[in-house]
């Protein structure tokens, strides 16, 4: 019998493939954190011995953690495969960041309406992701094959019924489909796997000194000198890591010593609070995941 | 950081907090349990699911915290904790205090990982529940113990046991707003488990709860001493995880993607869907063409290296020894045991669509990795949820069950849904909007396809024509009224049945009198009555008859049917052609006086078409050749083509 996290990954692996025969233009969208490590490394196992035939995605806000963007760089070269790297060019001319403009426009403007440009100008008509179910109540009810209007709107209420593994991906010119492998893996899982496959994963999950503020009871990283300190702020060299990873203005970081995969997984099986505690952006409005997603956002 | 579980020490806290004191995410738990939670509006399920995860200590402090400020701030319960709100993400269902649309819940206990569907009970969302449903080994269904059992309980019992989930629990809820009553909870058990019985479900389990309170949720409660069952959360640690019967059958695999990195290598890569594939193992090809493809398994090749064998439920990457044209969709299955294929089937089917729909009209059909045209005959009867009963229908509309005919553009290989979901489950698409609106389970093949095991006769064709001396056929004149096909047929029969062969004239006004009475002169009728002829043909060609069937018959389609129901080689079509003038000319039934006069609507060459054969076995042109002429034609034709 095979175990829990052999069934998920072949359950996983079903989807990839699925979608792949059922689109022309489909694209992973890789946001280089432990989810997106562990959907491209699924990727490249349902497809192997071929590579897995689509591009990456990354869509940047030039706010991410520096090492996440040397990590991306660096697995595309490792895995020989085509990055497609989407700013979007509105934002970089106004200079959108989360301090003047607020973390929900900053997150609409570079997030969603950058990835809708990515989508249009390559003209994809699928994109995985790596979200899961247990991250979000919204989250929870959104299908393995979610269909998006050619306006990239989710409607939650009318929702194409998900049977069995029939899964239906067809489309409209215009029309898209967003595909999520992990819909029903958790947080503990995907660390679970990480460590089985040993799949590499950024540094800023493991547990080592690093400077940080205190913001609004969040632990927020100096990453670069583009962070404004307030008077008398300064930085102090704490011992955390990170359990999610965006924009690094908004990613809280927890206090941990969790430095080896077997640590955080320790950690995590006692945990009490859940990984989006740390992100500042889901909490910007009462059901602000649904509306994001229904205006276009992952 | 702090690793110790969250002390839900709330100010609203009911009932006794959870006693089985084990971090539910500890160990590895190795089984995985699907289930579906289902109930009517009001009935609790989301408050049951949000009071599981709750008792068995799997919320974040934080999503706790969000819990007891959203039930102060848009709770049901007065401000006090609302444990729905932790199920009910979406805007509109918290505002209208309903559950729209299925959500997935997970947790875990020592032994088991559970995936929860936590379906509506609202009737117009049925479709949720069949989609919860269909991926579901085990239900809890809830029943409010003041309303007792509604007509949705019967609907949600109905679909899951069509849905193919054996083991259901009845949660009787609300028992605390009856006194905590044994006479009100045993009732409701009884009358489930009649209910139950009727629809074939064994395995019901019915256990006294009041969710609110945690009341025999995960531990058993001090309110019902007279309980002495297992909580809801035993129940589901105990069912049995069904991998079983898929796990010993004979070996499935279903092709989702072509493998090519390479000339030299040609993969198939797909999901092993029942029993067990091992190299060197004889694989046949499905649906595969007229003769049987079969081939070796000569690598299973995965990024971890090649396996020997992979089970059922992995995904995996095949090579055969053979070069095959082997496409996605197509299934390799133990060469011994090869399920059947076919393009004709009796389904029950869920109508999930918002039109109904259409007996006839062109759909599309995903079944297995194939996406194939799709018609439906009008429905055999429709369920009636309340009763069960059946019920005539024309249409199905929205929300409704039927059984009914289904035919498929392609054949493809299949089983009976009760013996594999995977094989026997199709969805049903718009062709315009590419919604999914309808899901449907294959009961059995009408009829199978030519190239899969029939049963094997003892005295065959073959012996048949040797004792005859001469191979079967069917002569298929057709022309236009008039044209002299019926005396031509009866010209050749004499010669053939002088010559001591086995010969026998099918008559259209002969058989519409006896086998086809019930049919008339519509459309769909002339089809019908078309078929059937072609059907008896065919049996008369196993018989070892020489079948001369003589029919206006004027469109190809029809005469296509009829070459494609006997072996290549046994159909001989007859164009006897004669111009329209010269057949009206002879009008020896007066038909075509009648026509003209307007009295017969849809006459072949007045009103209606005639499409001439493109390539006739032979054409007999009978303003030059005379009926005897013409019968000797047909006979060296015969001849030529080796039937005499």
């Amino acid at each position: 019998m095979l175990s829990d996290l052999d069934r998920l990954e072949a359950d996983s692996i079903d989807v990839l493939r699925e979608a792949v025969a059922e689109s022309e233009r489909p694209v992973l969208l890789y946001s280089i954190g432990k989810d997106s490590s562990v959907l491209l490394h699924l990727a490249r196992k349902a497809f192997h011995p071929s590579p897995p035939p689509f591009p990456l995605l990354h869509v940047d806000t030039t706010w991410k953690f520096r090492e996440m963007i040397t990590f991306r760089d660096e697995t595309a070269a490792r895995l020989g495969l085509r990055l497609i790297v989407h700013r979007n060019p509105e934002c970089l001319a106004l200079g959108i960041n989360p301090f003047e403009h607020g973390s929900a426009k900053h997150t609409d403007l570079w997030k969603t309406q950058g990835l809708r440009q990515a989508l249009d100008e390559h003209r994809f008509d699928l994109a995985f992701g790596g979200a899961r179910r247990d991250e979000e109540a919204s989250r929870a009810k959104e299908r393995v094959f979610s269909f998006r209007t050619a306006a990239h709107r989710w409607d939650p209420k009318n929702q194409r019924p998900e049977l069995w593994r029939l899964y239906n991906a067809r489309t409209h010119p215009g029309e898209s489909i967003r595909v999520f492998p992990l819909s029903n893996w958790t947080e503990l899982d995907v660390w679970r796997y990480i460590q089985r496959e040993r799949i590499p994963i950024v540094p800023l999950y493991f547990a080592a000194e690093r400077p940080v503020v205190h913001r609004d009871g969040a632990l927020i990283m100096v990453d670069d000198d583009r962070l404004p300190l307030a008077e008398g702020e300064r930085p102090e060299l704490c011992t955390v890591r990170f359990r999610t990873l965006g924009c690094y203005p908004l990613t809280g970081a927890v206090r941990s010593t969790a430095s080896t995969l077997a640590e955080i997984i320790e950690e995590m099986r006692g945990a009490t609070t859940s990984e989006r505690q740390g992100r500042v952006i889901d909490r910007d409005q009462t059901g602000s995941m649904e509306r994001k997603k229904q205006e276009g956002y992952f | 950081m702090p690793r110790t579980p969250a002390q839900h020490g709330t100010p609203a806290q009911h009932g006794t907090p959870a006693q089985h004191g084990t971090p539910a995410q500890h160990g590895t738990p190795a089984e995985l349990l699907r289930f579906i939670t289902c109930g009517s509006v009001d009935d609790g399920k989301s408050t049951l699911i949000g009071r599981l995860l709750h008792d068995s200590r799997l919320l974040y402090a934080d999503q706790l915290d969000a819990l007891v400020a959203d039930s102060k701030r848009v709770g049901g319960r007065g401000g006090e904790l609302d444990y729905a709100l932790l199920v009910d993400g979406l805007a509109a269902e918290r505002e209208q205090g309903i559950t729209i649309d299925v959500a997935y819940r997970f947790f875990a206990t020592e032994r088991r990982r559970f995936i929860v569907a936590d379906t509506p009970g609202h009737e117009q969302y049925t479709r949720n529940m069949v989609t919860g449903a269909s991926t579901a080994q085990a239900a809890v269904i809830l029943v409010d113990a003041t309303q007792g059992l509604l007509t949705q309980t019967r609907r949600h019992l109905h679909l899951v046991s069509m849905l193919g989930v054996r083991h259901v629990l009845l949660a009787v809820n609300k028992l605390d707003l009856v006194g905590y009553s044994r006479e009100v909870f045993e009732a409701l058990a009884d009358e489930f488990a009649g209910l139950a019985k009727e629809l074939t479900i064994d395995d019901v389990t019915a256990v006294p709860v009041a969710a609110v309170h945690g009341v025999n949720l995960v531990a058993r409660s001090a309110h019902t001493p007279w309980y002495t069952g297992p909580t809801v959360l035993d129940w589901l640690g105990a069912v049995p995880v069904d991998d079983d019967a898929a796990a010993t059958g004979p070996a499935r695999f279903l092709v989702q993607w072509v493998n090519r990195p390479s000339a030299e290598f040609r993969g198939y890569s797909g999901r092993v869907l029942a029993g067990v594939l091992r190299t060197g193992d004889r694989v046949r090809v499905l649906p595969g063409a007229a003769e049987a493809i079969e081939s070796t398994v000569r690598r299973i090749v995965t990024m971890d290296g090649d396996l020997a064998e992979a089970e059922v439920g992995r995904s995996v990457t095949v090579l055969l020894a053979d070069e095959l044209d082997v496409s996605r969709g197509d299934v390799l299955a133990a060469a011994e045991a090869p399920p059947d294929v076919a393009d004709a089937f009796q389904a029950r089917l869920v109508w999930l669509g918002a039109d109904e729909l259409l007996p006839g009209r062109r759909y599309l059909a995903k079944i297995g990795a194939r996406t194939v045209g799709f018609t439906c005959d009008q429905p055999k009867y429709r369920v009636e949820v309340d009763s069960l009963r059946r019920a005539p229908a024309k249409v199905l509309r929205g929300n409704e069950i039927g059984v009914a005919n289904v035919h498929l553009d392609v054949a493809v290989p299949y089983e009976p849904y009760r013996t594999s979901r995977d094989l026997g489950s199709f969805i049903v698409l718009d062709r315009l909007t590419n919604a999914t609106v309808g899901a449907g389970m294959i009961d059995f093949a009408l009829r199978r396809s030519a190239n899969v095991r029939w049963q094997q006769l003892t005295v065959g064709k073959p012996a048949r024509a040797a004792l005859n001396g001469h191979r079967p056929c069917v002569v298929w004149f057709t022309g236009l009224s008039g044209a002299g096909k019926s005396t031509v047929a009866d010209l050749v029969e004499k010669a053939l049945h002088a010559a001591g062969r086995r010969t026998f004239i099918l008559d259209g006004d002969n058989v519409r009198h006896g086998l086809n009475k019930d049919l008339g002169f519509t459309d769909a009728d002339r089809v019908e009555n078309i078929r059937r002829i072609a059907e008896v043909a065919s049996l008369m060609v196993q018989a070892g008859l020489i079948v001369l069937v003589s029919f206006i018959s004027p469109f190809r389609a029809e005469r296509e049917l009829a070459r494609n129901l006997v072996e290549p080689g046994e159909f001989c079509e007859v164009f006897v052609d004669t111009p329209l003038a010269v057949a009206e000319g002879r009008d020896p039934k007066g038909l075509y006086a009648k026509a003209r006069r307007g009295e017969l609507a849809n006459f072949t060459g007045i009103d209606s078409p005639y499409e001439p054969p493109e390539q006739p076995e032979i054409r007999l042109d009978t303003t030059t050749l005379s009926p005897v002429d013409a019968a000797s034609a047909v006979v060296e034709r015969l001849a030529e083509m080796g039937i005499i």
